[in-house]
């Protein structure tokens, strides 16, 4: 390696480890339809899913979309507030930004009649006793707490219901349901 | 002197493209590309299936957010899975990607596509974000005063007048004459208003395919001839600004110049760019037949020079011409330059 000539007028200075040039940009995000759409009947306590235009799949949160065909979804539908456990993680460290107590299950939850899931808090269960296939339904925040914003439903809780069976629960739910025993 | 590399290679063709571009979209980039992507696959009856590959261009610092392509992949539909790549960079460098894995002989159609979105952000600033981060960028110059540094640098070594800059205006079409230029005030001193982009939001998508499978897609297919892409130092203190090397070693190696051009499909979005570029290249000043949709007047970052490629296209579809320059640039200055020869004749 090349040595550095430092000028004698600094040699004695500590030398620049690191330069920091902060950058800050704003910007005015643009929710589309979809969303838009989502977004204002969520803070009327009303959970909307897509309706894909090829074989019907529900898919929620509505995205205008569906992923899976590259089609634009414009037909929405009004989604029970009770579903189940598609699978979960329990978490025993702290997440940056939220005051959770730990531990705490995380969950990929299946609305009643939704063909795909989303994340989110699973609560009012010890993390022993949660399970693929146990039945949830939404805890909202205070009715003037609710806004156009994806912190309404604070937790999933379990309702006691029987469980749905493993083999139809989450996205194993989906193959069953769409594809039968084809390897699709 | 130059040297075209173009004899030797597996020929590939433009066989369809469509694009939107407005100056403030609502539409998510996902809700935008839909309409694009479904029209080209339905243009040429191609399912996502039967596509080989698929590339997009696109930026991060535009849509602001991270990994902002992978959720556009929502518009193409990667189910079943595909064999998918993402430039950081104008979608016309995503279409070279994609002529290199057909010159691999990996496939024989594929789909480029890409898009820009600079609505929702400060352009100006995000502009800003692309430069040196150390010594440039903290100082944030905005695009438009780096452009009248060029061209006072220009102006002033009587490379050009100000008579080209409003000749150039009212052939792109930002002014209506000469008077209304001089009557605009100045923007960055020299430049006005009119010497300006105006940007759009906007997105284009493309469907590429070999010989032998794109004369059963179109009709009249736009075969690539040639294809370079070349790059200057980033850095201003070391360019030459009144030159552009990369766009003059891009277009020989392209072989431009081995044949007329009917037309030259420029992605200049500064008036000063364009006639320099134009001088560098050895193309007219004033040319008889000029871009319809000067990018001047709708510049979409990501998406402006894959869409000259998509014009130049049209202009052979449509038997306007029968050899065409795209061109593209990306960074600061026309830093780096892509040239596209399309023709009507395989060659």
């Amino acid at each position: 390696m090349t040595e550095i000539q430092i000028p004698s007028s600094i040699r004695n200075l500590e030398q620049v480890q690191s330069v920091r040039t902060p950058i800050r940009m704003e910007y005015t995000f643009t929710p589309g339809v979809a969303a838009q759409t989502y977004l204002r009947e969520f803070g009327n306590k009303k959970i909307l899913g897509n309706v894909s235009p090829v074989d019907g799949a529900i898919l929620v949160p509505p995205r205008g979309a569906d992923p899976r065909y590259g089609v634009l979804c414009d037909e929405f539908v009004e989604m029970p507030h009770t579903g189940h456990v598609g699978s979960f993680c329990v978490t025993n460290v702290p997440i940056p930004g939220r005051e959770l107590e730990l531990p705490y299950i995380s969950a990929w939850i299946f609305l009643d009649g939704a063909d795909i899931g989303f994340l989110n808090l699973v609560a009012e269960c010890p993390p022993e006793e949660c399970r693929i296939g146990m039945r949830v339904e939404a805890v909202w925040k205070p009715d003037d707490e609710i806004g156009m914003t994806a912190e309404n439903i604070l937790y999933w809780r379990p309702t006691g219901e029987p469980d749905l069976p493993f083999d139809e629960a989450g996205v194993r739910g989906w193959h069953v349901r769409k594809h039968g025993d084809s390897d699709a | 002197m130059y040297e075209s590399m173009v004899t030797a290679m597996r020929k590939v063709a433009v066989v369809a493209a469509s694009s939107r571009q407005e100056e403030k979209m609502l539409d998510t980039e996902v809700e935008m590309m839909i309409p694009l992507i479904s029209k080209v696959r339905e243009e040429t009856g191609l399912n996502q299936t039967e596509i080989g590959f698929t590339c997009s261009g696109s930026s991060d610092f535009l849509a602001g957010q991270a990994f902002s392509f992978v959720m556009t992949l929502d518009a193409v539909g990667p189910v079943p899975p595909i064999s998918e790549s993402h430039v950081e960079m104008d979608g016309a460098w995503a279409l070279y990607e994609t002529w290199v894995k057909f010159q691999m002989g990996a496939i024989d159609t594929a789909l480029v596509y890409s898009y820009g979105k600079p609505s929702p952000g400060s352009l100006q600033d995000v502009l800003s974000t692309q430069l040196d981060p150390y010594y440039i960028a903290p100082l944030w110059p905005d695009a438009h005063s780096i452009a009248a540094l060029q061209a006072r640098h220009l102006l002033e070594q009587d490379e050009i007048s100000h008579e080209d800059l409003a000749n150039c205006a009212v052939r792109a079409g930002t002014v209506q004459s000469q008077e209304e230029y001089f009557d605009q005030p100045m923007l960055a001193d020299p430049l006005r208003q009119a010497d300006c982009p105006t940007y759009a939001d906007g997105g284009v998508a493309m469907i590429l395919a070999a010989e032998g499978k794109a004369e059963e897609l179109c009709e009249r297919p736009a075969w690539i001839t040639g294809i370079d892409h070349r790059i200057d130092s980033h850095h201003f203190g070391v360019r030459d600004l009144s030159a552009i090397p990369s766009a003059k070693k891009a277009a020989s190696k392209a072989g431009v110049y081995d044949a007329g051009i009917d037309l030259a499909e420029l992605h200049t979005s500064y008036t000063v760019h364009d006639i320099l570029l134009r001088k560098e290249l050895n193309l007219p000043l004033d040319p008889t037949r000029s871009s319809k949709n000067h990018p001047i007047k709708a510049e979409t970052l990501m998406a402006s020079g894959l869409l000259r490629i998509a014009e130049a296209a049209r202009a052979i579809w449509e038997q306007e011409a029968n050899r065409v320059l795209a061109h593209a640039t990306s960074g600061p200055l026309m830093q780096q330059n892509l040239m596209c020869v399309l023709s009507g004749e395989k060659g």
